[in-house]
């Protein structure tokens, strides 16, 4: 949120810095005096969180790339020379590996706290999409980053993929077989594939560390949401990010990190799949190909649809439709605590992701199958038809008066309160 | 940087006419647009198969250990090539199926031409009716199916089974049950002689 510099250079070189490249200011008035509404959660705590994850990634990979040889012969020794010969080679590959898992459970739960909150509603809607942008990109670089070790999974699973483009064959005949031949450089996933999917591999983090810049932007022109949706009304609501904030999300975060390491010391492939250390075959097909943990509700939305073109157009909707959200949902109330029918429709809704995601990793027959469906069709129906419709027809819950009251209770107020007009409500 | 204050037209007031200098405009940001745009294009088609990709272009194989009932893969291109010597109980079945039951009308043989029907006569070799020689890749998502080794699954058409989706294929390599939506694509090829194939 914009406020007036508070930063006092206190030497001179700070003051002669600061004439010349205020990054010192820009630090101090962002990230230790940015005023930060007083009430917010643990929830709050992921966008710290996934900093340090991205950061945690780019070490790791870094450094990983150093023992790694892009080559079909290469890969998968040198994963397995990483894991017995390179020393803390084991240490660095299951943090990455594992860390990968952990960066999604935090985004998604970032999401899910984003969409909880209402914290894609005006005025944060390009904050909202920048972080779509940044899932999508997320969502590539671990797909990329899956092939490398070229086991069977990640061999079997760049094929299936990528073959997702050939169905556009069915649009324009010859263009997804041009399409899918130029993406892997051949007729078939080969070494032409595994070379370009690590260098692409390398590059999209940093893309990714440019989008949070400019996310990390869009948040600080409007400031945080809070759990009461309701904006910050006087300086008094709100405290300085250091040491308020910065002690709740570091708090968080050795909680977070205390998670990651006991997966990483103590199941570290518990997530991932045995039949990736089984060397990539071209002539053999894994009996049951699954993706990682984190793709499976969209694989399970992929093969709810019959027909090759219209399941891939659903796999891909189901990201797309979140740039939509901010206008979708037509309720002036940010928070779904105020929000009674609404509500519902949100853990529907989350339960709904949890379930695709056991689904796909389920063969797609019988009860499975229409269960899949089923779930397909609330999942786009939440945002297409639940978020417009129920935002008209809904009647919030009264509002408290300011975040203040909502943190030390209406007693404030004065008794006048109930002619006060509850904000946001229509 | 230009300063937008000062006019860039010599006289802004007279009229909309386009100047000399509007011409220029246009035209150099025309060029660049357009310099760029063919700029990009070698950093796009190198990724299209290289020239060693495509070299790989022909392979022959030795068919005459294949025995009746038999089924051998060979790599061409990096994809398996399904070679099959089809008993005579094979051939009938994929003879009398009618066409109607097919999903996929077309013989998808790179050998005819390309609305040549599904018939078995379409999809084996010409004139050497045992011989079936396919790409073995599941037209749905590019798994391998099963069915090439004795003891495989081969589905309930007798052909190919795919483990990842389902897909099924009849004794000429038809797609019978989806969601694989088309035939097994058969590749170019030749008998250079009785035990020879050439492939591509």
């Amino acid at each position: 949120m914009a406020h007036p510099s508070t930063y006092q250079p206190g030497t001179g070189i700070e003051r002669w810095l600061d004439s010349r490249l205020p990054v010192v200011r820009v630090m101090h008035d962002q990230f230790m005096a940015f005023p930060t509404p007083r009430n917010l959660n643990y929830w709050w705590t992921f966008g710290g969180i996934l900093t340090f994850m991205l950061v945690a990634q780019i070490a790791t990979g870094v450094v990983l790339a150093m023992h790694y040889v892009p080559t079909a012969d290469g890969a998968f020794d040198s994963v397995e020379k990483i894991m017995r010969d390179v020393n803390w080679g084991w240490l660095l590959r299951y943090g990455h590996a594992v860390g990968a898992s952990m960066f999604f459970l935090a985004v998604y739960i970032h999401i899910f706290r984003g969409l909880y909150y209402g914290s894609y509603k005006a005025p944060r809607e390009v904050l909202w999409i920048l972080g779509v942008l940044i899932l999508m990109l997320m969502i590539a670089t671990a797909f990329m980053g899956y092939s490398l070790p070229w086991g069977q999974m990640s061999f079997w699973a760049v094929t299936v993929i990528t073959n997702l483009f050939s169905s556009l064959d069915s649009v324009i005949p010859g263009l997804g077989t041009r399409l899918v031949q130029w993406i892997w450089g051949g007729f078939a996933v080969g070494e032409p594939t595994l070379n370009r999917l690590y260098a692409l591999h390398y590059l999209f983090p940093f893309l990714i560390a440019g989008v949070v810049v400019l996310h990390i932007w869009a948040l600080h022109v409007p400031g945080n949401n809070n759990p009461t949706g309701i904006d910050v009304k006087s300086p008094k609501e709100a405290v300085p990010f250091h040491p308020y904030y910065t002690i709740k999300d570091g708090f968080a975060l050795v909680a977070f990190i205390v998670l990651f390491a006991a997966v990483v010391f103590y199941a570290p492939n518990y997530l991932g799949h045995p039949d990736n250390y089984i060397p990539a075959d071209p002539l053999n097909t894994p009996s049951h190909i699954v993706p990682e943990w984190y793709f499976l509700p969209y694989y399970a939305i992929l093969r709810a649809i019959p027909g090759k073109l219209f399941g891939v157009a659903a796999l891909m909707g189901s990201i797309v439709i979140l740039f939509f959200i901010p206008w979708l949902d037509t309720s002036k109330v940010r928070s779904v605590s105020y929000r009674p029918i609404f509500k519902w429709f949100f853990w529907a809704f989350v339960v709904t992701c949890v379930a695709l995601g056991y689904l796909g990793a389920q063969v797609p027959e019988g009860g499975y199958l229409i269960l899949g469906r089923i779930l397909t069709v609330y999942y786009f129906a939440f945002f297409l038809v639940i978020m417009p419709v129920v935002g008209l027809i809904e009647k919030p819950s009264r509002l408290p008066g300011s975040i203040t009251e909502s943190v030390l209770g209406p007693k404030e107020v004065p008794k006048s309160r109930g002619e006060l007009k509850p904000e946001g409500v229509l | 940087m230009a300063n937008r204050d000062i006019p860039l037209q010599s006289s802004p007031s007279d009229s909309d006419e386009p100047t000399r200098r509007d011409v220029i405009l246009v035209a150099a940001a025309g060029f660049a647009a357009v310099g760029g745009a063919v700029a990009l294009w070698p950093l796009l088609d190198q990724m299209n198969p290289d020239a060693s990709a495509l070299s790989l272009a022909t392979t022959e194989v030795d068919i005459s250990p294949v025995e009746a009932g038999q089924a051998i893969t060979v790599m061409w291109r990096g994809k398996p090539i399904f070679i099959r010597h089809r008993t005579d109980k094979e051939i009938a079945q994929a003879k009398d199926t009618p066409l109607n039951d097919l999903l996929d009308p077309l013989a998808r043989n790179a050998n005819l031409p390309d609305d040549a029907p599904a018939s078995d006569a379409n999809r084996a070799a010409e004139d050497r009716e045992p011989w079936l020689v396919m790409i073995g890749v599941c037209t749905h998502l590019g798994c391998i199916p099963k069915g090439q080794a004795v003891g495989d699954y081969k589905g309930e058409y007798g052909g190919w089974f795919c483990p990842c989706h389902g897909s099924q294929y009849d004794t000429a390599g038809r797609v019978r049950k989806g969601p694989a939506p088309e035939n097994l694509f058969i590749p170019p090829y030749s008998f250079i002689s009785d035990k020879k194939i050439k492939i591509g």
